[in-house]
């Protein structure tokens, strides 16, 4: 039962096989064997039992009034960003290790019409600032391939859990590859889709300029389904854009012969690791054979791409997390002497150093004096970055590259390094910059562990994303391949 | 040495929305603390504001009165600090980019040597932002507690050119700008409630330097008085400190008006650095030429234009005019007073003298002005029309005053103060009062003929109070000059 696709078990639940309170009971058992206990992934930072069943229930009930949809009693899980009325909603910080939101945010509303269920809330690095998942107040998270690995980052809960089976699919953010490089160390399919398409209410924000949701799951025709309940225009959001959301599984059949794939050489470069580059050229030479184009093309300013990153999300992440302040919600210090006290305290106890140093870079580059030198110039850049993209997508439909430079790495090897760290993002970056779509499916192995092709389409053309990587997975297996030692059978 | 005055005004205007700049919340005022505060007002994580349309009307209605340029492409800033009224840690507003450009208004002065003269304050800018909620210091046993009901209430902050040159201006642009958001309706006026409130900035130089001297920031000042007493206090202060050799800090000073002075807000003096930066959660707001023209096109009529209308159609002199046309209430009241009784230039002396020293004798604003424009309308009605003569219009206006009624017709019967029109009935009292006064009449009959003129004011004395006030004066007189001349 738990290699079962989002497909299949919604197939299984409308054919009677297995009820809602089943399924949900069967992951709820394997997030118990798997997850929790000092040996466990830790992916969970919140498993709500009770309210899961007693959405299952709830589920089964409306199935058998016949008012089911392909979600009714489908079990998922949501990144701990996303806010979930009356259930703890930490963001993966201490700061908010109390916050229960009085509120869903518009996706998680999104799946709660549809009658889907939620197992619990997913870790991840605090506020979504991380690559490893080693940032969070609740632990880091451990790679279902190795466990002596990350998952990746921020979405590195979601990830791991739907990588270990412990839930069939889950939300996750991407700020600058949050999303997709966690997909990629994990062997998974991931997307990030159109700034815009998503909305971001009740997703508390990072940098808000840059964040979208998206779905982490096991297939592209999984992500597809996901999509088609997380897209939604939203009025409560200024920046959620009125296009109309088509059903994503729709193409998914769609011939792609003739697609022409560009291959930008910045992100091949020449120290890229010889592995990488054989197994991603390897699935590019998949695409080619059924019946696309390569075409090699430049990104010229694909290297500014980190520096402009780190201006913009820090400048607008300094603001975002000015709320958590310790004075209407959160953790607040023991015994403030004043106000002054108040604050500091709060907030030097409730955040992680990794926010704390983002806080202090953003606070800097926004400073009189340095606003020009720094948060103007780098939305200068973001501006030549787009451009190169959207002259590309005059020649080509798709853009192709590694998801990552390197697998999974191990845990602790980049942390006394933040620079190292943030070279994490350097292929996934740029999309979050230009607000374009971008993917992560699995290309293969390198090491024994999963490789990530990064699937790049030009704005809205999610479903054309979906298409090329649901094809490609009709003709491989690599998205098949599950971790060993998830067995639940202890 | 002499010094010269400079004064610019920032003044905050809430507007009048129905909802909250950036929420769907009600901005009616007076609510217990925090139940007008939704998720976006409290800054929950994860919410995201969206902009109230109304207030962009509103705020190019005001743009369009001031004829000033419209910004098409307006932006929000983040303006970030720290306090526990500032719900995200940081106000939106609008820094670079504001929706009314540069702007002018012209101001008159009421009182003081250069009464009745014009002058033309030029506007920088005005831009919206939201409001912050309040800190209640009290009841809270040493903590302080937080009411979030205003906080995302609309402002428009309106910022002069420093060009005024005494309190008396500042408070003549003060108190036009008051008019001019209320005659939009874009703002109830209400200072008590903190819906205008000014900050003054002031400072001195010598008189001719052209480079400014040192301002400071007198903050949230909320009357009109308080404008001129709280400039005037900062001004001698300034003045001690320059005449003793000294000079002043730039800060932000608070007026207490119990001691009449003003003091330094903030004991440290922290330079903020409020690292201003495009909301990335809102879209920049774009509009139009017709967005524009169709505000535009739609403007009430303004102070200055009702002003030049009652001069020109109603031939009401500049002053009259000015002081009539000040407040929206004020103009509404008077122009509802001459329809009815079709004559305004004596709805122009009975607004401006009986009622308006009645209305200072008790302090009440024309809006609670005991007696309505209709009825006050409906008494100069009697007058003109001669039913009353001018005492009895005074007796009557007292009645209606202290409300005994606000039937006009009604009260001038029980009050008896109906006109004599009745010539049999006039010549019978003058002859009544020529025969009582024979001494008089012998005098008037003997004087020459220039000084009878002044003597004739003695009779007609007598037949008014014989008449109880009530007969037509002007028949007295001519009854009175006919039965005087047969005697001589």
């Amino acid at each position: 039962m738990q290699n079962l696709t989002l497909a299949q078990i919604s197939k299984g639940l409308e054919a009677g096989e297995f009820t809602s309170v089943e399924i949900t009971q069967h992951y709820l058992d394997r997030i118990k064997q798997l997850d929790q206990g000092e040996n466990g992934l830790n992916s969970f930072i919140t498993v709500n039992e009770e309210l899961a069943l007693a959405e299952a229930k709830a589920a089964d009930e409306r199935r058998a009034a016949g008012n089911a949809t392909a979600w009714t009693g489908v079990p998922i899980a949501h990144k701990d960003l996303l806010c979930t009325d009356g259930t703890l909603t930490t963001c993966g910080s201490k700061i908010l290790s109390n916050f229960v939101p009085p509120y869903d945010a518009t996706i998680v509303e999104n799946f709660k019409k549809e009658g889907a269920v939620c197992l619990g809330k997913t870790n991840m690095d605090e506020f979504a600032m991380g690559s490893s998942n080693e940032n969070s107040y609740f632990g880091a998270v451990k790679n279902p391939w190795d466990l002596e690995r990350v998952p990746g980052g921020s979405s590195g809960g979601s990830a791991a859990a739907v990588a270990a089976r412990l839930v069939p699919a889950a939300t996750a953010t991407d700020t600058g590859g949050s999303i997709r490089q966690p997909a990629a160390f994990t062997g998974l399919t991931g997307l990030k889709p159109t700034y815009g398409r998503c909305s971001r209410w009740g997703m508390v924000a990072y940098a808000s300029s840059l964040d979208q949701a998206g779905p982490i799951a096991q297939t592209a025709e999984d992500a597809a389904m996901m999509l088609n309940v997380m897209a939604s225009f939203d009025e409560k959001d200024s920046t959620s854009i009125e296009q109309p959301v088509p059903d994503y599984t729709a193409t998914l059949n769609d011939d792609i012969k003739g697609k022409v794939i560009g291959l930008p050489k910045e992100y091949f470069p020449e120290n890229l690791d010889p592995e990488m580059a054989s197994v991603v050229r390897s699935a590019i030479a998949e695409f080619e054979k059924l019946g696309c184009t390569i075409k090699e093309i430049s990104l010229p300013n694909t290297g500014l791409g980190i520096p402009a990153y780190y201006v913009v999300a820090p400048a607008e992440c300094s603001a975002n997390l000015s709320r958590m302040d310790g004075v209407r919600f959160g953790v607040r210090c023991e015994d403030p002497k004043d106000l002054e006290d108040l604050y500091k305290r709060s907030r030097g106890e409730g955040f992680g150093a990794e926010v704390k140093r983002r806080i202090m870079v953003g606070t800097y580059a926004l400073s009189t004096g340095f606003y020009d030198a720094y948060y103007v110039k780098a939305q200068k850049i973001r501006r030549l970055i787009k451009n190169d993209f959207v002259a590309a997508f005059n020649d080509v439909d798709f853009i192709m590259s590694p998801t990552t430079p390197t697998p999974a790495f191990k845990t602790g090897e980049k942390t006394g390094d933040p620079v190292e760290m943030y070279m994490e993002d350097v292929f996934t970056i740029a999309l979050n910059l230009a607000g374009l779509p971008g993917m992560s499916i699995p290309a293969g192995k390198v090491n024994n562990l999963p490789v990530g092709l990064q699937i790049i389409g030009n704005y809205w053309n999610e479903a054309g994303m979906l298409n090329m990587a649901h094809q490609f997975q009709t003709a491989t297996d690599f998205h098949k391949e599950a971790p060993a030692g998830i067995d639940s059978n202890r | 040495m002499e010094w010269e005055v400079v004064i610019g005004l920032e003044i905050h205007a809430q507007l009048a929305t129905k909802s909250k700049i950036f929420s769907g919340s009600s901005t009616a005022f007076g609510a217990e603390p925090n139940t007008q505060a939704s998720l976006v007002d409290l800054g929950l994580p994860g919410v995201l504001p969206v902009f109230n349309k109304e207030a962009l009307n509103m705020a190019v209605q005001f743009g369009c009165a001031i004829d000033a340029e419209i910004g098409k492409v307006s932006v929000f800033d983040r303006k970030n600090y720290f306090y526990p009224d500032s719900p995200k840690g940081y106000q939106t507003t609008q820094l670079h980019h504001p929706i009314v450009g540069m702007g002018h208004i012209d101001i008159t002065l009421e009182d003081g040597p250069d009464k009745g003269v014009t002058k033309r304050i030029n506007v920088t800018r005005a831009h919206l932002e939201e409001d912050a909620g309040k800190s209640l210091h009290e009841d809270f046993q040493g903590m302080s507690g937080i009411d979030l009901n205003r906080a995302g209430t609309p402002l428009i902050e309106i910022v002069s050119e420093p060009e005024m040159r005494n309190a008396k201006e500042a408070v003549a642009y003060f108190k036009k700008m008051h008019s001019i958001v209320t005659y939009l309706g874009i703002c109830d006026g209400d200072l008590s409630q903190g819906s205008m409130r000014c900050d003054c900035n002031v400072s001195l130089r010598p008189k001719g330097q052209e480079e400014f001297g040192t301002r400071t920031e007198i903050k949230n000042v909320n009357s009109f008085r308080f404008v001129e007493q709280a400039i005037n206090c900062e001004i001698e202060r300034q003045r001690d400190i320059l005449e003793d050799g000294g000079s002043i800090v730039q800060e932000t000073r608070l007026y207490d008006p119990n001691k009449n002075e003003t003091r330094s807000m903030r004991s440290k003096e922290v330079a903020n650095d409020y690292r201003y930066f495009p909301c990335p959660d809102l879209l920049p707001v774009v509009i139009d030429d017709d967005y524009i023209e169709a505000i535009r096109s739609h403007l009430p009529e303004l102070p200055d234009q009702k002003k030049q209308r009652f001069m020109d159609d109603h031939k009401l002199s500049e002053y009259d005019a000015s002081v009539l046309t000040a407040s929206r209430e004020l103009a509404a009241y008077f122009e509802t007073v001459a329809e009815k009784c079709g004559d305004y230039k004596l709805a122009t002396n009975w607004v401006m003298g009986e009622l308006s020293a009645a209305m200072n004798k008790s302090d009440v604003s024309i809006q609670a002005c005991p007696i309505s424009a209709e009825v006050l309308g409906a008494m100069l009605l009697r007058l003109k029309d001669e039913t009353i003569n001018g005492k009895g219009a005074k007796t009557l206006f007292q009645s209606l005053w202290e409300k005994q009624s606000d039937d006009v017709d009604a009260l001038i019967e029980s009050l008896g103060i109906k006109q004599v029109q009745d010539s049999g009935a006039i010549e019978s009292i003058v002859d009544e009062v020529l025969a009582n006064n024979q001494a008089q009449v012998d005098n008037y009959v003997a004087a020459a003929e220039d000084k009878r003129g002044k003597m004739l004011g003695f009779f007609v004395g007598q037949v008014m109070k014989a008449s109880k006030g009530s007969a037509n004066p002007g028949m007295v007189n001519s009854v009175l000059k006919t039965k005087l001349d047969e005697k001589c």
